[in-house]
């Protein structure tokens, strides 16, 4: 870390944290008591074998689990901070919570619209209309999306037209466009060549700096790279959550060391 | 390869040459055979398509060699049965025209929601139960969707509007909707739902309600599987015969007003082929002239068609 104009505070924010959480597909028990703190302005990698349930902890934070019949949740919750908001209670508007908490997956899915009209979705269905603001929040997005030299000339162009790594980066700037207090990030680059792939890194580097980035990934090294800290997770369970640095220098269970040291997995 | 494995079964080295090559050739007169059953299968109906464009285009140039071509465009009387003949093709198509707007006004809105209520809201149990009523409103013989219009629709029109004539454009067109709102729904709703969840899934991840998603995302999406159900919804109506000949009169009458009675391209067909008109007189001569005017309509929409699935291919 440079130094900044402003002190970085030694003990970091809670932004969220997952308390005994437990997940089922109909019978089938995804996460059992998964605990974990999400860090504000941090990125946590979430790390584990294939099947281990990282994307179903991931889909509980912005509760894409309710898209589909049969899914339930149980146990404590995730609770967002600062204002203490279990986004898992029964009252709480699976929408709202969607607002606050943005997501790219893991195969670039720009809509069949224009590269502007992508970006402008998450605005446009939250009611903004002002064609000012939009053109404002639009260039905000894409600038930080670090696509905006690309396409500043042709944003009337389907999205679908833009190469792989720029659809995935046109995904980040559409979650980015409304201010999201968090980021979902289902292993953005798995579909990416390794330049995309860099591109990408370094661009989830720089947002940190504003928003709050939870990531899956299956590639270790990028895990190392990128995140501060690193959840591993086994058959549903939270195994071990560190420093990254701490983590893949000296992980304190044996499963983990197992699994980073390429010994299994 | 493990010794037990060829104790069992002779493995296909051990075959003799001979045999190998039998399988082979037999297997190979099986493969043409099949081909060319399929060839002709494809062949037969390019074929009937060849002929009845042949016949359509020979009698239709005997006819406008008694008729030029100007007076069966521009004229606006259509009376080839009487002494003091008109042939205005106009008369027929304002018919056609008028009933299949009305039709269209019921079946392409009703078609469309209803598709997006089964592909995006409907539970599994309720588009279990939807979908084989819509097959059968679709299976229903127009005969009957063509006395329902006149001993049931009509009747309940004239209670709201008394000046409407028992045979009426309106009638027949409302009716001939109902008939093709399953025709417009079940190809529009295949199209949405073969729209890959992803997207979907990125909609409600932007926070998204459902209905923003099946209107914005998944809409949009299926834009060319729509629009080839809008098109054929089109000819359905531009080629639907027995509801109008029953519901909406028979009288050739250039009007675009749909609370009159009409003729139709169709209609005016089956009135002259079930007549008892001479072949070769011109009164005859003239369903060729139609019949060819009603093949270049339905061919225009399936270019129109054509062109919208080229241009609207599925993005995703
Ligand atoms: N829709 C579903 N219905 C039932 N079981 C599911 C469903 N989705 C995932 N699972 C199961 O839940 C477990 C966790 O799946 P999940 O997709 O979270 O794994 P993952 O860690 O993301 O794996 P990968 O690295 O391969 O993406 C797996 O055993 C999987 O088979
Ligand atoms: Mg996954």
């Amino acid at each position: 870390m440079d130094a900044n104009v402003t002190p970085v505070p030694v003990t970091p924010t809670l932004k969220a944290d997952v308390r005994d959480l437990d997940f089922y597909y109909g019978s089938f028990h995804a996460l059992k008591k998964v605990t974990m703190p999400v860090y504000e302005r941090k990125a946590t990698a979430l790390i584990g074998p294939s099947g281990c349930g990282k994307s179903t902890l991931l889909r509980c934070f912005n509760r894409m689990h309710d898209l589909y019949p049969g899914n339930r949740y149980e146990g404590g919750g995730i609770v967002l901070h600062p204002d203490n908001t279990n986004l898992l209670a029964h009252g709480v508007d699976p929408i709202e919570v969607r607002m606050r908490i943005s997501m790219v997956f893991q195969k670039p899915n720009p809509f069949p619209k224009s590269i502007f009209e992508n970006v402008a979705y998450s605005l446009r269905v939250r009611g903004l209309r002002n064609k000012s603001e939009l053109d404002d929040r639009v260039e905000a997005a894409l600038k930080g999306a670090a696509l905006w030299k690309e396409v500043s000339g042709r944003l009337s162009e389907l999205g679908a037209n833009l190469s792989g790594g720029q659809q995935q980066r046109l995904c980040i700037a559409r979650a980015l466009a409304s201010d999201p207090e968090l980021i979902l990030f289902d292993e953005p680059t798995s579909a990416l060549d390794p330049i995309a792939t860099a591109s990408i890194e370094e661009l989830i580097t720089e947002l940190k700096e504003k928003v709050t980035i939870l990531i899956v990934t299956h590639n270790m090294q990028q895990a190392a790279r990128i995140s501060d800290y690193t959840a591993y997770m086994y058959l549903g369970e939270m195994i071990e959550f560190g420093i990254t640095d701490q983590l893949f220098i000296k992980p304190q269970k044996k499963q983990t060391e197992d699994y980073i040291t390429g010994r299994f997995g | 390869m493990s010794n037990t494995l060829s104790l069992s079964e002779p493995s296909v080295a051990d075959l003799s040459v001979s045999d190998r090559l039998r399988k082979k050739a037999s297997r190979h007169m099986k493969e043409r055979v099949i081909e060319s059953l399929l060839f002709l299968a494809a062949a037969m109906s390019v074929l009937t398509t060849i002929g009845i464009i042949y016949i359509l285009v020979k009698e239709s140039y005997v006819f406008f060699q008694m008729v030029p071509l100007s007076d069966f465009l521009f004229d606006t009387q259509w009376t080839p049965l009487f002494d003091d003949a008109h042939y205005g093709i106009m008369v027929l198509l304002s018919g056609t025209i008028t009933s299949s707007v009305v039709a269209l006004l019921v079946a392409l809105p009703l078609g469309t929601i209803i598709a997006i209520y089964l592909s995006e809201f409907a539970g599994f149990k309720t588009r279990e139960i939807a979908k084989p009523f819509l097959e059968l409103l679709g299976g229903v013989p127009t005969i009957v969707y063509g006395y329902f219009a006149l001993t049931f629709v009509a009747p309940l029109l004239q209670k709201i509007y008394p000046d409407l004539p028992g045979f009426s454009l309106l009638s027949a067109g409302l009716v001939m909707g109902i008939m093709i709102i399953p025709y417009v729904s079940s190809l529009s709703e295949d199209a949405m739902r073969a729209v890959p969840m992803s997207l979907r899934e990125g909609s409600y991840a932007m926070g998204a309600t459902r209905l923003q998603t099946a209107l914005r995302v998944v809409m949009p999406a299926a834009t060319s599987g729509i629009a080839s159900a809008y098109i054929l919804g089109i000819s359905r109506a531009v080629g639907e015969t027995m509801i109008l000949a029953v519901a909406a009169g028979m009288q050739p009458n250039l009007t675009f007003n749909p609370l009159e009675s009409g003729a139709t391209i169709t209609s005016y067909i089956v009135q002259v082929a079930l007549g008892d008109l001479p072949h070769g007189s011109i009164g005859y001569q003239t369903i060729f002239a139609a019949g060819l005017t009603l093949l270049l309509i339905t061919l225009a929409f399936n270019l129109l068609g054509f062109w919208l699935r080229k241009k609207y291919r599925e993005v995703y």
